[in-house]
């Protein structure tokens, strides 16, 4: 056994009305991996906000015995002094300044007291950069490089603070497979360096893949500690934890009832919009039909959002060229409300980014695409405005006490389940769904399964992009492997299919672009 | 549950009616009752139907994302510039001259609209240049001097009361009334009385949720009384204000556009949240377009009021009138990254800037004190609301005194 390097005791902490940790206990062991599960809403992002000092010392019950000795941390700054260091889901960077200067960033290299040596930041800068092994300019700006740099600059920032204990939330949910592996990997390899850390996932397989203790949290308690040495850490354990049940699946079954072919998209062409000359899709086929959930595969950056969102009215790209038909006949789609009317409706991946009003109430997000369904020659009818809100958010299970809630107040389930409501609302023959479950807990992962197949059902076609191949594995019909701008393959999802096939199509087509 | 987060989003207007309130009894106190004297509510009612006008428009503007106008006072000068040149210099008819007024209204507003939403300059930075060059154009139509006066027909718009059916009103417990009004003042009452009751009895019959019978009582009460209380003291004067009908059009047709229009919705969005709005199928550009082609339309109407109210086209006319616009939506409620605020909102803060105006005026306060208290109360309206709200950190504020 070796040396905790973190206690935490008896943790407790209210916000008004609700009990988020009740007597949570956690041991961190020196030079460990720690993963930290549960559901959404289960309290995990609130212990490690205890931890950190976001939520400071006397705003909770109960002790942090950090490196042998009681901690009270007033503020981050307290915490980040000692060496624990937490990097957000959301990161917190910095787009329009450099590297090296997001890095140090509030631990700026001075001269003097208030005078920045620029010299020093960027060479320690391009030290912390190899240890990462992120080979970018410091002087880039974080704008120009992609979610999975950004996400290593994030960790490099830790490094530059002298990490002891390093917290990462949710780290991969916006990286491709091999960009997280590489990621998990680097935690692998600071433990020989004495780096401890704490993850928090959804994705069971990475956690099963490289941390050698599990603490599942649930409703504010803990339930249990695993430990790779002695108990079984198999994904299904796991998810027994969390929800407190077997998943026997986790993939609800739908009967299939394909019909006719509703969307045919044919040899489409689309151009980056603001570098006109790169192609970011490359003359794509694809075919839809009624009833059928078709899944796209492919890495960050295949071109799979920009394939949807050029057919969703244009929404993306330039130069777009190609033939759309609808039912079988041509069709023309300029503009996204002409798409809408068409019955085609993109539901975003960034839904706090580009999909719902945070700030505005449940009825009015759900109404919002479609509000001729709502009004007549321009007026509002606010009560019926309100029946249908309270419709569609009794339909898809939204748990909210009202209809007038501000999205804002809702959790990260309920949110994607009200962008949900909002499409459906619109009335589409076809969804194109862009990452339906990320940073989804599990129980409502499985709702939002359930919500696909009755759509499916009615007879309707969803198109879905997915980053997490046994999602699409468990829900599509078909598979498209996209890389780079093209389809590289078609596959039947016959129950043969599987992950390592996928990835093998990828991994060909892209070393044939190498060579 | 659902009664307690209607009134917590009314609250910020709630507070605002309240300090209102105060200030009036403040001032009513202060100035010994010469505050709500029937001569000086018509004054009141005149002196700030311009800040009104142009918190209508303003507050779709900032609805869209906080976006100002700060052209509206140089459109104001303008407007009246080209009212003196059509009315005196050339003596054409005054009301074919209000319809090119307004016109030209939306010709500047589509002007600056085009360059907000389908160039994509910032509009603080377009209407900046608006307020120049406006101005300027003023100066230039108007040689820098004033033209003065215009006539009888023209002024009406401005200063004139809707002339009494009964030659000489009615004398009812010892004072002279104006007739119109009063019956005008009963009839709102009465018709607000029973648009509540359609209103209910619809609801009812469609199986809608309806408003529980005390608070709609009580807000229905108050609200008559209200509306009988001021129009009983402008009978005791010289009745209704002309200007006061343009106003209640104005305030109705604005705030049926915001609160009950698709068109309202899709502003709310496109400051909410504008790629979800694009997405959603709002056409933000032309949204944008229509807000700032119609504030210059409320700017000309304003313009046309004033130069009335002056009795003369002034190279001056409107200077800082886009702050009284702006200050006014944003004490009424509205926020500074858009997306929430409303007309009554934007109406209460105009009242409660116009009142600061008249009672310090009253007591002989000078311009120069007035503009201190009203910068003031503008700050302490928006820190009411900041700090009102509960997820304020209380702490980090004193945690800051202890620091220093």
């Amino acid at each position: 056994m070796g040396k905790n390097i973190l206690e935490m005791r008896n943790i407790t902490k209210v916000f008004p009305g609700v009990k988020a940790l009740d007597q949570v206990n956690i041991e961190v062991e020196e030079g460990e991996i720690h993963a930290l599960c549960g559901e959404n809403g289960a309290g995990k992002s609130t212990l490690m906000k205890v931890l950190s000092g976001i939520h400071p010392y006397g705003t909770y019950e109960g002790d942090i015995i950090y490196q042998g000795e009681e901690c009270r941390f007033r503020n981050i700054k307290d915490s980040e002094r000692k060496g624990i260091v937490i990097i957000h889901q959301e990161l917190a960077l910095v787009p329009y300044l450099s590297i090296a200067e997001n890095m140090f960033l509030g631990n700026e290299q001075q001269k003097r007291r208030g005078v920045v040596d620029w010299d020093k930041t960027y060479s320690t800068c391009s030290k912390y950069l190899e240890m990462v092994g992120l080979h970018e300019n410091p002087r880039t700006l974080i704008k120009d490089i992609g979610v999975g740099k950004q996400q290593l600059v994030e960790i490099a920032k830790a490094l530059a603070k002298n990490v002891k204990l390093l917290i990462l939330d949710e780290p991969t949910s916006s990286l491709n497979e091999q960009d997280a592996k590489n990621l998990l990997d680097m935690l692998i390899r600071f433990k020989g360096q004495g780096i401890t850390s704490i993850l928090i996932s959804h994705k069971l397989n990475e956690i099963s893949y490289c941390s050698d203790k599990i603490t599942i949290i649930r409703d504010g308690h803990t339930i249990e500690t695993l430990d790779k040495a002695v108990d079984d850490i198999s994904e299904s354990r796991i998810i027994k934890g969390m929800v407190g049940r077997e998943m026997t699946n986790r993939f609800p079954q739908r009967e299939h009832h394909i019909g006719d072919v509703s969307l045919e998209i044919r040899n489409w062409n689309v151009y980056h919009p603001q570098f006109t000359e790169r192609k970011v899709v490359d003359n794509v086929s694809i075919t839809l039909r009624k009833g059928e959930v078709v899944g796209i595969s492919g890495l960050i950056g295949a071109g799979r959002t920009e394939l949807c969102m050029s057919v969703f009215g244009r929404a993306y790209g330039n130069r777009i060229s190609g033939e759309l038909l609808l039912d079988g006949k041509p069709i023309q789609l300029h503009d996204i409300p002409t798409a809408i009317r068409h019955g085609i409706m993109y539901v975003t991946e960034d839904r706090k980014g580009d999909g719902l009003i945070v700030s505005d109430s449940i009825k009015h997000n759900i109404s919002l695409a479609r509000p001729a369904f709502i009004s007549s020659r321009g007026v509002i009818d606010q009560d019926l405005e309100a029946i249908k809100g309270k419709e569609f958010s009794q339909e898809l299970g939204v748990k909210t006490p009202t209809i007038e809630q501000l999205v804002g107040n809702l959790s990260g389930g309920n949110q994607q389940k009200v962008l949900l409501a909002k499409s459906l609302f619109a009335e589409p023959d076809i969804l194109m769904l862009d990452e339906p479950t990320r940073g989804v807990d599990v129980g409502a992962k499985y709702e939002i399964y359930e919500i696909i197949n009755k759509m499916v059902g009615d007879g309707k076609s969803v198109l879905m992009i997915s980053s997490e191949l046994p999602e699409l594995l468990g829900m599509a019909d078909r598979i498209y492997v996209m890389n780079e701008g093209h389809v590289v393959a078609e596959l039947q999802n016959d129950g043969t299919v599987t992950q390592e096939e996928i990835m093998g199509y990828i991994l060909r087509d892209s070393n044939r672009n190498i060579q | 549950m659902k009664k307690k987060s209607l009134m917590k989003g009314n609250m910020r207007e709630m507070s605002m009616l309240i300090a209102l309130v105060i200030i009036i009894v403040l001032f009513t106190i202060l100035t010994k009752g010469i505050l709500l004297r029937p001569m000086n509510i018509a004054n009141l009612i005149n002196q700030n139907a311009y800040v009104v006008i142009l918190a209508c428009g303003m507050l779709l503007c900032i609805l869209t994302g906080g976006n100002i106008d700060l052209s509206v006072g140089s459109t104001v000068a303008l407007v009246g510039a080209f009212a003196g040149t059509f009315i005196i210099t050339w003596g054409w008819n005054p009301y074919l001259s209000i319809v090119l007024c307004l016109l030209i209204g939306i010709g500047l507003g589509a002007w600056q609209g085009f360059w907000i939403a389908y160039v994509g300059i910032p509009p603080f930075i377009c209407t900046l240049s608006g307020m120049l060059v406006f101005r300027g154009i003023t100066l230039l139509i108007l040689n820098g001097l004033t033209l003065a006066p215009f006539p009888a027909a023209y002024t009406q718009l401005s200063t004139g009361f809707i002339p009494d059916i009964a030659p000489d009103g009615i004398t009812l417990f010892g004072t002279k009334l104006n007739l119109l009004c009063l019956l005008v003042g009963v009839a709102i009452a009465v018709a607000y009385v029973a648009l509540q009751i359609k209103n209910n009895a619809t609801r009812k019959k469609k199986g809608y949720e309806t408003e529980p019978l005390p608070s709609l009582l009580i807000k229905t009460v108050i609200i008559c009384a209200a509306v009988i209380a001021v129009f009983w003291k402008l009978a005791q004067h010289k009745g209704i204000p002309t200007v006061l009908i343009i106003l209640g059009i104005l305030l109705l047709v604005y705030n049926f556009i915001t609160q009950k229009t698709v068109m309202g919705r899709h502003l709310y969005a496109i400051g909410g949240n504008k790629k979800a709005a694009e997405l959603s199928g709002v056409k933000t550009k032309k949204m944008m377009f229509l807000a700032y082609t119609n504030m210059s339309f409320i700017a000309a109407i304003a313009g046309l009021v004033f130069a009335a109210r002056l009795n003369s086209a002034s190279p001056v006319a409107g200077q800082s009138f886009e702050m009284d616009a702006i200050a006014s939506c944003f004490i009424g409620g509205a926020s500074a990254y858009g997306g929430t605020g409303t007309i009554g909102g934007a109406l209460i803060g105009a009242l409660i800037m116009g009142t600061l105006n008249n009672g310090m005026s009253i007591m002989g306060i000078s311009s120069n004190t007035q503009q201190v208290v009203k910068g003031l109360v503008l700050l302490i309206a928006v820190a009411i609301d900041v700090l009102g709200k509960k997820n304020f950190n209380w702490k980090s504020l004193l945690n800051l005194g202890k620091k220093a």
